[in-house]
């Protein structure tokens, strides 16, 4: 493993257990049902850099970022943070100091602040929480610095945060995220609900930050477009699983996996350079009974018979990754 | 022209005071036209929708303007007689196709009664007429699939079928509304070559209302850019895209992420409009862009512009005076 | 918020266009402020057995034939003056119906916290007991919990602690509608991104129920108290009435109600008319108030 990855997932799972009640189990013979939303997931992240991870609804890249964080606990695999596995089912003293380390910053500006409470209290959250910082004074300069940072005035810590918009909201939770001083920010989906001139100013503004501060993202998206602007390597996932993973140039210019190929073809054309499109086929099937073998085969142009039996694995070829067979023979 | 609005105000009477949502915006689609309407939250496109369609919420209202469907005036009809035009020459595609079908009826039973609503028609040849429908919008295996309810069709297909219902009376207009912003990407594509290619085969109008540029790009013919209530720039996509001359579509496309082959991560920041679109209480005089514009003057602070022709496009600016 | 803008505000725009809401509010206010300062109000003390006058005794209503000036709505059997009562009455009504809801909403919306919040067994368990006792109607319950309550306790201490027993029977029977209301709203916060946001940051559980869950769900609780009050004095009456509520030494409106009953038929309509009348006016006020407090809250129907 390189040394200088921050984080590290090594075969992560998470389950969930969507089996109907024990009662309509007996009687209906039905089976227990699991959806796999994560399915032996593997990367890492570097110091300082920005990795994506993009795919559809229901690939797994939100559970993720909540397995990271700890709001979920993985059902096999290992996750570590700095060397130190922070995965373990029992939270210990030195897997809370690690969690500091960590924030989050979540996709609904609507929801992701409590509408009871003032801005301030909200920014200075994780300070009073990690016991930061104790004097009052001190945390209210602290917060008054953390909203000017993320381009408000130290006056709205007075508001409320139905008295803001969308974005101004997203930095509210910026600010809220970056007070407990973390070094590694996973962003779920954080600009998906903004219009797009307010992303443009969130975007710009982790960018920044990240320079400033020295902070290290885990930027999920579905969009790969916005996704281009900020990332240094990407990593594409369907149904759960990695299928490719690659520097943002690599996989702009080279997409190697199918589906990779599949999402750059959907992807509208701004431009208007009028470049043909391979049609798209099919849509994402039921996570709950996912195809056999790899799990594009059915949508994929390329699949053959070995696709639909064999699952195929995370090849290395370079510094980039991915996971298909047809690739690996090097029939595409 | 199949539609055609002149000055259309939306207003909303609260007892706070009147708020204008709308304020005096013309355009026209021609048949077989894709006409995307785009802006921000807020800008009024959605409503101009809703008012077109005759389904404005009260305290909303058109207070100005007309609204003509091929030449007669629809925006001062009553209830009943906008209800017969809705669905049979208007029909509507929606942004969430899980509450646009009624989940206790089957695919089939709502086109059929769709189709006999409108069209006077018997059983069998509604079906018929279903059935094609179907086919024409991509639902595989539709004699079977005619009999499922909206539950068991996947989030891309159902749109389909909304389509389908969209289409079934022959409507001259239809308008859609965010219809592939709730669907995967990789579903949007295709939902949105369906929506062209169905404009262009039955010569129906469209008014594609969205805030996706990308979408408009792949599927329009001309593009309004709404800005607080107002239209900024109007022309054929190409040139509003590729050479956008009002201040605020420039910050727009240049503030839209692309995905440049060169380059990865290392290219400019994106381009920003600072500041927010004002909240309909607090629509600035003059020009409503004018305070995040980098390049407004004394004018602009005064008077309003109306839309004036540039070039290809229609520009709402003080800078091609 | 200061006072303009409070008037300002939607609900007290609501509020002032609407009559019932203002007639409600009004007659509230007559009948609470009554009943708290009766000693300062009333004409006479009916508890003080000195100023009692027996010959005084069954006097009708002032503004009849017979009636006695002095004595607005008459006298009882005892001489004491009805209007006094009722004050006096109505204290005790409103002071264990108040307490009563009190108690029901801290235990609801505490074990509707926990329910919801922390799920698993717990939630089922009290979920369970909740539906059970709901099989039960309310009334049975108070007298279940008194029954108990009676028997398990010393005969003589029975007059001192029969209100707080009471205010406690009448609460344990009313708290499930708190409890269901706030683990269904808990069950929605749980998931918004807020508390998601608050668990990554490393708060306890029992922090982010109390300080990030509660003020949150506590909105349909005021409606659902306001109109418990007037539940719960109408609970408080029946027991009375009934004769297992209050004990005779101080009287509330339900009491009195009784007292009067069984001279209604001889002739002396005032003494169980007007505690009836009054009863009825507070819970009817209370009532309407509780109605138009839900519809302002909503949020759909604005």
């Amino acid at each position: 493993m390189n040394s200088a990855a921050l984080l590290q997932l090594e075969d992560v799972g998470r389950d969930f257990d969507v089996s109907r009640p024990w009662l309509n189990r007996v009687i209906e013979g039905v089976p227990r049902q699991l959806l796999h939303a994560v399915d032996g997931v593997s990367f890492e992240v570097r110091k300082g850099e920005t990795l994506a991870l993009v795919g559809e609804s229901g690939c797994g890249k939100s559970t993720i970022a909540r397995l990271i964080v700890g709001l979920y606990t993985p059902s096999r695999g290992r996750i570590r943070f700095d060397g130190i596995e922070i995965s373990g089912p029992a939270a210990t003293a030195a897997t809370a100091g690690i969690r500091r380390r960590m924030q989050m910053i979540f996709q609904d500006p609507y929801a992701s602040l409590n509408p009871r409470w003032r801005v301030r209290d909200i920014v200075a959250e994780p300070i009073a929480v990690l016991k930061i910082l104790e004097n009052r004074n001190q945390i209210h300069a602290r917060v008054a610095e953390l909203l000017t940072q993320v381009g408000l005035a130290p006056e709205d810590g007075e508001k409320y945060p139905h008295e803001f918009s969308g974005g101004q909201r997203q930095r509210i939770s910026i600010a809220r995220a970056l007070s407990g001083h973390p070094e590694f920010l996973v962003c779920d989906e954080p600009t998906s609900a903004l219009d797009v001139s307010v992303q443009a100013q969130i975007l710009n503004l982790m960018t920044e930050l990240q320079a400033r501060l020295g902070l290290t993202y885990l930027f999920i998206s579905h969009n790969l477009a916005v996704v281009s602007h900020v990332a240094d390597r990407i990593g594409v996932m369907y149904l759960g699983r990695l299928v490719e993973i690659a520097a943002a140039e690599e996989l702009f210019a080279r997409p190697r996996h199918p589906y990779t190929r599949m999402l750059l073809d959907a992807v509208p054309d701004l431009e208007m350079s009028g470049r043909p499109r391979t049609p798209v086929a099919g849509e994402v099937p039921n996570p709950l009974s996912p195809p056999a073998g790899c799990t594009f085969h059915p949508r994929c142009p390329h699949a053959d018979d070995r696709c639909k039996a064999e699952k195929p694995a995370l090849t290395w070829r370079g510094g980039a990754a991915s996971a298909c067979h047809a690739v690996e023979e090097g029939r595409i | 022209m199949i539609l055609e609005v002149k000055d259309l105000r939306i207003e909303f009477r609260t007892r706070r005071g009147t708020l204008v949502a709308v304020d005096g915006i013309s355009f026209s689609i021609a048949p077989g036209e894709v006409l995307g309407v785009v802006g921000e939250s807020g800008a009024g496109k959605s409503l101009t929708g809703a008012a077109i369609i005759g389904l404005l919420e009260p305290p909303g209202s058109i207070a100005a303007g007309e609204i003509r469907l091929e030449g007669e005036r629809i925006d001062n009809l009553p209830y009943e007689a906008m209800r017969r035009i809705r669905g049979r020459r208007i029909g509507a595609i929606f942004q969430d196709p899980l509450t646009s079908l009624n989940p206790l009826y089957t695919v089939g039973e709502q086109l059929v009664e769709t189709i006999r609503t409108h069209l006077d028609t018997g059983a069998p040849e509604a079906r018929a007429r279903a059935l094609a429908l179907l086919r024409e919008v991509g639902i595989p295996a539709p004699e079977a699939r005619i009999e499922h309810y909206p539950h068991q069709f996947s989030g891309g297909m159902r749109q389909r079928v909304v389509i389908a219902l969209a289409l079934c009376a022959e409507p001259r207009l239809i308008i859609a509304d965010e219809p592939t912003t709730a669907l995967d990407v990789s579903i949007q594509a295709q939902i949105i070559h369906l929506l062209k290619k169905l404009a262009r085969d039955h010569g129906t109008a469209v008014m594609l209302i969205t805030h996706d540029m990308g979408v408009i790009a792949e599927t329009a013919d001309r593009v309004a850019v709404m800005y607080a209530g107002r239209i900024a720039e109007i022309g054929p996509v190409r040139e509003v895209i590729r050479a956008a001359r009002h201040p605020y579509t420039a910050g727009l496309m240049g503030s839209i992420p692309k995905i440049r082959v060169a380059g990865g991560r290392m290219h400019a920041p994106l381009v920003q409009i600072d500041g927010a679109m004002p909240r309909l209480n607090a629509i600035p005089a003059g020009c409503a862009f004018h305070p995040r514009c980098g390049k407004s003057f004394e004018r602009c602070r005064v008077e309003r512009p109306e839309p004036r022709q540039v070039g290809a496009n229609l520009t709402a600016c003080w800078l091609y005076e | 918020m200061k006072f303009r803008e409070f008037w300002k505000n939607d609900l007290a725009y609501s509020f002032r266009k609407s009559p019932v809401a203002v007639i409600a509010a009004v007659l509230t206010v007559i009948c609470v402020g009554g009943a708290l300062f009766a000693p300062w109000l009333a004409p006479h003390n009916p508890f003080d057995a000195a100023s009692l006058d027996l010959n005084n005794a069954f006097a009708p209503p002032a503004w009849t034939a017979q009636g006695v000036p002095g004595h607005l709505l008459g006298t009882d059997d005892q001489g004491r003056d009805v209007l006094s009562t009722i004050m006096y009455g109505a204290r005790i009504s409103l002071g264990v119906g108040a307490a009563a809801v009190l108690f029901a909403l801290v235990l609801g919306v505490a074990l509707g916290l926990l329910s919801g919040y922390l799920g698993g067994r717990l939630d089922a368990f009290i979920m369970r007991v909740a539906d059970i006792q709901l099989s039960f109607p309310a009334i049975l319950i108070a007298l279940l919990v008194d029954g108990v309550a009676r028997v398990a306790l010393p005969a003589d201490s029975h007059d001192e602690i029969a209100i707080p027993v009471l205010i406690l029977a009448i609460g344990i029977s009313g708290w499930v509608q708190y409890a269901r209301t706030v683990r269904g709203s808990t069950l929605v916060e749980k998931n918004k991104e807020y508390v998601q946001a608050a668990r990554v940051i490393g708060r306890p559980p029992f922090a982010i129920m109390l300080r990030h869950v509660l003020p949150n769900v506590m909105g349909p609780v005021l409606v659902i108290a306001t109109i418990h009050i007037a539940t719960a004095i109408i609970t408080e009456a029946t027991l009375s009435f009934l004769g297992v509520g209050v004990p005779p030494t101080r009287p509330s409106l339900g009491t009195l109600i009784r007292i009067g009953n069984e001279f209604l038929l001889s002739g002396e309509w005032w003494i169980t008319i007007f505690p009836g009348i009054a009863l009825v006016t507070l819970v009817l006020a209370v009532n309407l108030l509780g109605d138009w407090l839900r519809d302002a809250l909503n949020p759909k129907l604005r």
